[in-house]
């Protein structure tokens, strides 16, 4: 298929005598939202780092636009355009909301090794930060220093600062944690208008969120994906309700 | 609210950084600026030439503990070993001095350069090890260097060498007193503005961005390595040039400049002053000269309550003597 922007195949990494990852296969395509669920200690975290290069697989191989990437060095995956953000909420806290995406922002315009103008002072960073700012509905904070945002606020700030390196995939690594009802019905509203142009792989535990926003989800257990479909598809599957979702 | 809104609201947002700050630190800060060039110059006036040296060990400390703070404040980086970059910016002096070469103009660039050089090569390894591991690495390497100036019986070993005369600037005739004060006192400036535009500029956003957030800046797509070692250099060099000073300073020239008790001084002069503010050490390398006269001359055994201000001016004073001036003196 050749609208497949990531494609991982035969991944393997285990700790010791732990498996952490078990021939692991996926795909990620242009548009879709592709989420990952898994119960505790499935080696979802363990499969994220290795899709960006924060630990090396034993075997097995991941591919971005056909090129292999597995042995990449994190910081060069940026700028093939691959983003993500973070489940424990990593944002500059002394940095104003404005500075947080225009440091991402300058990642990706640009040379960063220039010592004399003010970074705050080039339109073409502040503007792209403010379009990813405005994406997030978080517009009206940018003066804020990151510190000060409420908890949603700074998960919303995750996604911005992830958005303004123009990223063509996007992993986003529960975005929902620890927001209440209505900051997660928010963020859904949210992640649905940025499947298009993208692809999203989104590993989340919030199963509403989950079953509203993905168009396939593969479920992992134990390292092993044990199924890949429709969100009709697993939840009818009987190996998916046995493992994972239980019997109510 | 739209995009054409945000957009427009972006004015707002497109702020100048100033050299001062605002509010009350401004005017504080630049009366103290002022205070620090026209009070030796008076004494100088009214035959009192005390001051005048005493103002231009405070510069050119200053100095070294404003490169100390590019890395340590901005970025992060606690180097245990910037008293090395201060002897070999000293040893540039001293050693073509020796053979009979006393042109200002190879003392300094070739200040700058060695010291330049000593911290690409001992930052490219240290900078591969992070928090204690690389205080104690700059430690190590700044002592290797201090053994290594200790052991050149040709330059004076352990006996250090005289200067017998100041490096030569051709118009400029720093043999004398306020010709060398005023031109330590310009070159603290320069030092405190470069430093202004750095970490303001792109990279200074970067370099702040690895000492708050090292693997988000990675996962962003910087090369932190790159960053934070580029800024070990330029700091190096401004080090090197505060050497070049101080030899000149002094007319006398040691290797105990670079041994590690030296580094904790530049270390205390930032932290004291306020690690992260582009003034703060210079306040810094001013109380910490003041209290060491003041102190030394009631007591010989002055290091005691010395050290105890010290600790607790660390402990109490958030910020440092900057963050007390911007909070109007408040604790």
């Amino acid at each position: 298929m050749s609208d497949v922007l990531l494609k991982v195949a035969g991944l393997k990494k285990s700790f010791g005598g732990v498996v952490a990852t078990d021939d692991v296969a996926l795909d990620v395509r242009l548009d879709e939202i592709h989420a990952i669920i898994g119960p505790n200690g499935a080696g979802k975290t363990t499969l994220i780092t290795q899709l960006f290069g924060e630990q090396l697989p034993d075997a097995g191989n991941v591919y971005f636009k056909g090129t292999d990437i597995t042995r990449l060095p994190i910081h060069k995956r940026a700028g093939i355009g691959l983003a993500r953000s973070f489940q424990i909420t990593s944002v500059f806290m002394d940095f104003s909301v404005l500075d947080n995406v225009a440091l991402a922002a300058q990642a990706h315009h640009g040379d960063s090794f220039r010592f004399w103008k003010p970074a705050s002072t080039e339109i073409e960073l502040r503007t792209a930060a403010m379009q990813a700012l405005v994406q997030v509905g978080l517009d009206d904070r940018a003066a804020r220093i990151a510190s000060q945002l409420s908890h949603g606020e700074r998960r919303q700030l995750e996604i911005a600062m992830a958005l303004a390196t123009d990223p063509v995939f996007l992993l986003l690594d529960e975005p929902m944690a620890g927001m209440g009802a209505e900051e997660s019905a928010s963020m859904v509203k949210l992640l649905k208008g940025l499947k298009i142009g993208r692809a999203i792989l989104l590993v989340e535990h919030d199963m509403n969120a989950v079953f509203e926003l993905a168009d396939r989800i593969s479920v992992l257990v134990y390292g092993r994906v044990i199924a890949t479909g429709t969100p009709d598809e697993i939840r009818t599957n009987a190996k998916v309700r046995e493992a994972y979702l239980g019997e109510v | 609210m739209n995009k054409q809104e945000s957009i427009i609201k972006l004015d707002e947002h497109l702020e100048t950084p100033t050299l001062f700050g605002f509010g009350r630190g401004r005017l504080i800060t630049i009366v103290v600026m002022v205070l620090l060039l026209i009070l030796p110059i008076a004494a100088w006036y009214m035959g009192n030439k005390f001051y005048l040296d005493f103002s231009a060990r405070i510069v050119c400390l200053a100095i070294a503990a404003v490169s100390l703070n590019l890395i340590l404040g901005f970025g992060g980086m606690v180097s245990f070993g910037h008293a090395a970059f201060v002897g070999i910016g000293a040893y540039a002096v001293g050693i073509p001095s020796y053979h009979g070469y006393e042109s200002a103009w190879l003392h300094f660039p070739l200040a700058i350069g060695a010291a330049a050089m000593f911290a690409l090569i001992t930052g490219a390894i240290g900078l591969r090890t992070k928090g204690v591991y690389f205080i104690m690495i700059t430690m190590a390497f700044a002592q290797m260097a201090y053994y290594f100036f200790l052991s050149l019986e040709e330059y004076g070993g352990d006996d250090g060498m005289t200067l017998w005369s100041r490096s030569d600037f051709g118009f400029l005739n720093i043999s004398d007193g306020l010709t060398f004060f005023l031109l330590c006192y310009a070159l603290l400036v320069l030092c405190v503005y470069l430093v202004f535009r750095i970490v303001h500029s792109r990279f200074g956003m970067v370099l702040r961005g690895c000492n708050s957030n090292e693997i988000r800046m990675k996962a962003l797509g910087y090369n932190t390595y790159a960053y934070r070692l580029t800024a070990y250099v330029i700091s190096g060099a401004m080090c090197g040039l505060a050497g070049a000073l101080i030899a000149n300073l002094q007319d006398y020239i040691t290797a105990d400049t670079m041994t590690w008790t030296r580094s904790g001084e530049l270390m205390f002069m930032v932290i004291l002053g306020g690690a992260g503010s582009v003034f703060g050490p210079v306040f810094g390398a001013g109380v910490f000269l003041l209290l060491e006269e003041i102190l030394s001359a009631y007591t010989i055994y002055w290091h005691l309550p010395f050290g105890l201000l010290l600790i607790l001016s660390v402990l109490f004073i958030k910020g440092g003597v900057n963050g007390l001036i911007r909070r109007g003196w408040r604790l």
